[in-house]
């Protein structure tokens, strides 16, 4: 047992937090800890900065133009994003496609879509769920037809997370409908320019635009766009699952989150002294901080694991439920915290915008992002999911 | 003991849940939601003609009622229904404030409000008092004939709509005294008062209030100098009583949808509502929603007694709804999933109410530091 960082590890750590110094711009970590949006162009702003210095794909291999960073490098270099508050890297193109493309796809298509991923010329969006299908994602029901050379997709696609600004989408799609539920589905790559194709917004319960609904009506995809076989799309839907899970217990982002609830519980004033020294406050924050203590050491245990090339098991599923709730119970102190100034509907805040937020610094967002973070435990496999895996693992079938 | 309600207040609830339920769908709230007024008029006007704005005063006060359980009785349909019309702030805390104060001349507003004629905000709570409802920094100072307020009141519900705000402000004392809190009747088109007005994330509109000096006749002041605070505890125990309600009606109006949702959404072939990991989760929204019941009972029976009790028990009802509350509407999205997350969908704005509510006038923290200081006391 050694809780210390090795020399290279702190020495990668000073690297990534000089970086963050001279290359994020202010401007847009102000808008991250204020909570505010960053836009497309925000976000492709970051892309490009990251991509310039070459840390834009850490997971990737370096033959890809990766940075074949280990576990424990990626998790440094997402705590020090997190801490010094740089933009979240949209994940759908560069951790969970590409890695779908480094394994099943083509040498045509790695040539032709890993490297618009890193130029920012694609971006993908995730059409997975659908209305019928969400946690029994595989009774999905989009269906692709071949005809010829190509596929006629019809369904519909909800959830999809950044859809207004992709002009990509990795869709799982039902080729064959006679087939047990898991093997008939297939995994395809569309243009989201072909005609067909309507993105609809859903606005969610803090007034943001976050969602959509993507609608496929007689949509023709060339076949050269489907990746791997016909049928097994199944098995690469799980592996990108499998993706989307790392860095899932969001120990990066809780450590942010509570810092800003201290920041807040500072300046708010309680009976004329600091909120912090009010004891049923900082009786709230001292438990989340003892949760998040032990939450980043079995984080760090995890990915020490998966470093040494143990392929975690229940453990994410575990990450995911306990990482979720210590997140979650974190934007309720903060929405504790910023007290009657939790009240105001802050569009500005969210969205962005000139008119000055109300209420004192650091509040404007937070009940905002309260109710925005409900989705942490529903997305990704639900936490009830999460059981239900960690059951069949644990208890299924043993005396 | 009878916990039933009297032949009176069981035609008010019958005759507002059947009104809500008819004319305040879904559709017609989210259309109000997205409102400038962020209110209804229309609503207002039937609501008063329903007679629900009179139930919340005495007889004495030119109401049908006024007691606690009329206030939690209205107050629980108006949860019910996700209303978002600002019958707290006009006619609880501003009627109110007149009525236990006013002159005869002054008084004549409260029929007005009874009537649906008029709307009224309490500009009491500052930008650093947080829930410490003694604090008043704003300042009114006696200059010949009138009165100069000076001083800023934070998130003043209902401020832009109202036909006058009733701002407190002190004459004397310390900051957090008791003693020295005046209240006074402020025209909204007074001079030097503005207002920077915002929509509410559970619904209803509030404002930032500016006191610049603003000069009022000294019959602007609602009962004696520096005497208010005692009326100003009692109408917000009565605030407090409906917000309970309130979360109590949204809290049955949450875990009937997501009970409704799990019996229709179906996954891995079967409706969802099958799975006992799932049942039990209702199962305890359902305990909650009783004790929560209990905790208004108890609340609304002590409005008329003794200070103490009524507000040892305000502190431990609000406590409860705080905490089951927030289960409530947590677990109600989490069942649901995605669905629960859009703005249109009913739960979403329901859940919006009952965690918001926790913010007026103190939270679940806040009302357990209230109870332990009054049991101590």
């Amino acid at each position: 047992m050694d809780l210390s960082y090795t020399a290279e590890e702190q020495a990668f750590r000073q690297e990534v937090r000089s970086f963050l110094e001279e290359k994020l711009p202010k401007e847009m970590s102000d808008a991250v800890r204020e909570g505010r949006g960053l836009g497309k162009e925000g976000h492709d702003r970051w892309h490009a900065i990251l991509n310039e210095q070459g840390w834009l794909a850490p997971n990737w291999p370096q033959d890809f133009g990766g940075c074949a960073w280990n576990a424990v490098q990626r998790h440094i270099f997402e705590e020090e994003c997190c801490r010094a508050h740089a933009p979240r890297i949209v994940p759908f193109g560069l951790t969970m496609l590409a890695p779908v493309l480094q394994k099943f796809g083509s040498k045509e298509q790695q040539d032709y879509y890993l490297p618009k991923i890193l130029s920012g010329e694609h971006w993908w969006c995730q059409g997975y769920s659908e209305p019928g299908a969400g946690s029994d994602l595989a009774s999905l029901k989009t269906k692709a037809v071949r005809e010829g050379d190509h596929y006629i997709v019809n369904g519909q696609k909800t959830w999809t997370t950044l859809g207004q600004y992709a002009n990509w989408i990795f869709c799982l799609v039902r080729t064959d409908p006679d087939a047990k539920q898991q093997e008939g589905i297939s995994f395809l790559l569309i243009d989201m320019d072909t005609p067909g194709i309507e993105v609809r917004p859903i606005i969610l319960l803090d007034g943001t635009h976050e969602v959509n609904e993507v609608w496929f009506t007689d949509v023709k995809v060339p076949v050269e766009n489907l990746v791997g076989e016909e049928n097994k799309g199944w098995t690469y839907a799980k592996y990108l699952l499998t993706h989307e899970r790392t860095n899932i217990a969001g120990v990066g982002f809780s450590q942010a989150g509570l810092d800003a609830v201290k920041r807040l519980a500072r300046s708010q004033m309680h009976k004329g002294r600091p909120l912090i020294e009010n004891p049923y406050f900082a009786a709230r924050v001292a438990q989340a901080e003892i949760d998040l203590m032990a939450m980043a050491t079995t984080n760090l245990r995890i990915i020490s694991a998966a470093a040494s090339g143990q392929a975690p098991g229940v453990e994410s599923s575990m990450l995911k439920v306990k990482g979720t709730e210590i997140r979650q119970e974190i934007n309720d102190m903060a929405r504790r915290a910023a007290g009657v100034y939790a009240m105001p509907f802050a569009s500005e805040a969210v969205e962005g915008g000139n008119e000055p937020p109300i209420g004192p610094e650091g509040t404007a967002a937070v009940a905002a992002q309260y109710f925005n973070n409900r989705k942490l435990s529903i997305f990704g496999g639900s936490n009830e999911i999460q059981k239900n895996i960690i059951a069949k693992v644990k208890m299924g079938g043993r005396a | 003991m009878n916990f039933d309600l009297t032949e009176e207040r069981q035609m008010l609830q019958d005759s507002l849940r059947r009104f809500l339920s008819d004319r305040y769908t879904t559709s017609v709230r989210n259309e109000i939601l997205e409102s400038e007024a962020g209110y209804s008029a229309d609503i207002w006007g039937q609501l008063a003609e329903l007679g629900v704005i009179g139930a919340l005063f005495s007889e004495e006060d030119g109401g049908f009622g006024g007691a606690g359980f009329d206030i939690s009785t209205v107050f629980e349909e108006l949860g019910r229904a996700g209303v978002v019309e600002p019958l707290l702030d006009t006619a609880l805390l501003g009627g109110g404030l007149i009525a236990a104060l006013g002159n005869d001349d002054q008084k004549a507003l409260v029929e007005e409000v009874i009537g649906g004629a008029v709307q009224l905000a309490f500009a009491h709570g500052e930008p650093t008092s947080r829930y410490e409802l003694t604090r008043v920094e704003t300042t009114a100072t006696v200059e010949g004939d009138e009165i100069i307020l000076t001083g800023k009141k934070a998130v003043v519900v209902n401020a832009e709509a109202a036909d006058h705000l009733i701002v407190s402000a002190r004459e004397s004392g310390d900051v957090d005294a008791t003693d020295g809190i005046s209240l006074f009747l402020v025209p909204r088109d007074t001079a030097g008062l503005s207002l920077r007005g915002y929509a509410l994330l559970a619904g209803g509109r509030a404002a930032e209030v500016d006191l610049d000096a603003v000069r009022l006749p000294v019959s602007a002041r609602l009962g004696a100098a520096g005497g208010a605070w005692e009326a100003i505890a009692g109408v917000i125990a009565r605030a407090e009583v409906a917000l309970a309600a309130e979360t109590l009606g949204a809290m049955e109006t949450a875990t009937e949808l997501t009970r409704q949702y799990l019996l229709t959404r179906s996954q891995f072939g079967r409706p969802i509502g099958t799975f006992q990991a799932l049942q039990h989760r209702v199962a305890e929204l359902l305990i909650e929603i009783e004790q929560a019941r209990s905790g208004v009972i108890n609340a609304a029976g002590h409005l008329e007694g003794d200070t103490r009790m009524r507000d040892l028990n305000i502190a431990a009802a609000r406590n409860l709804i705080g905490r089951a509350g927030r289960l409530v509407a947590e677990d109600s999205i989490q069942l649901h999933g995605g669905i629960a997350m859009t703005q249109e969908y009913e739960l979403a704005h329901i859940a919006k109410r009952i965690v918001m509510a926790e913010h007026r006038f103190g939270d679940a923290d806040t009302q357990l530091e209230r109870f332990l200081d009054l049991s101590a006391a």
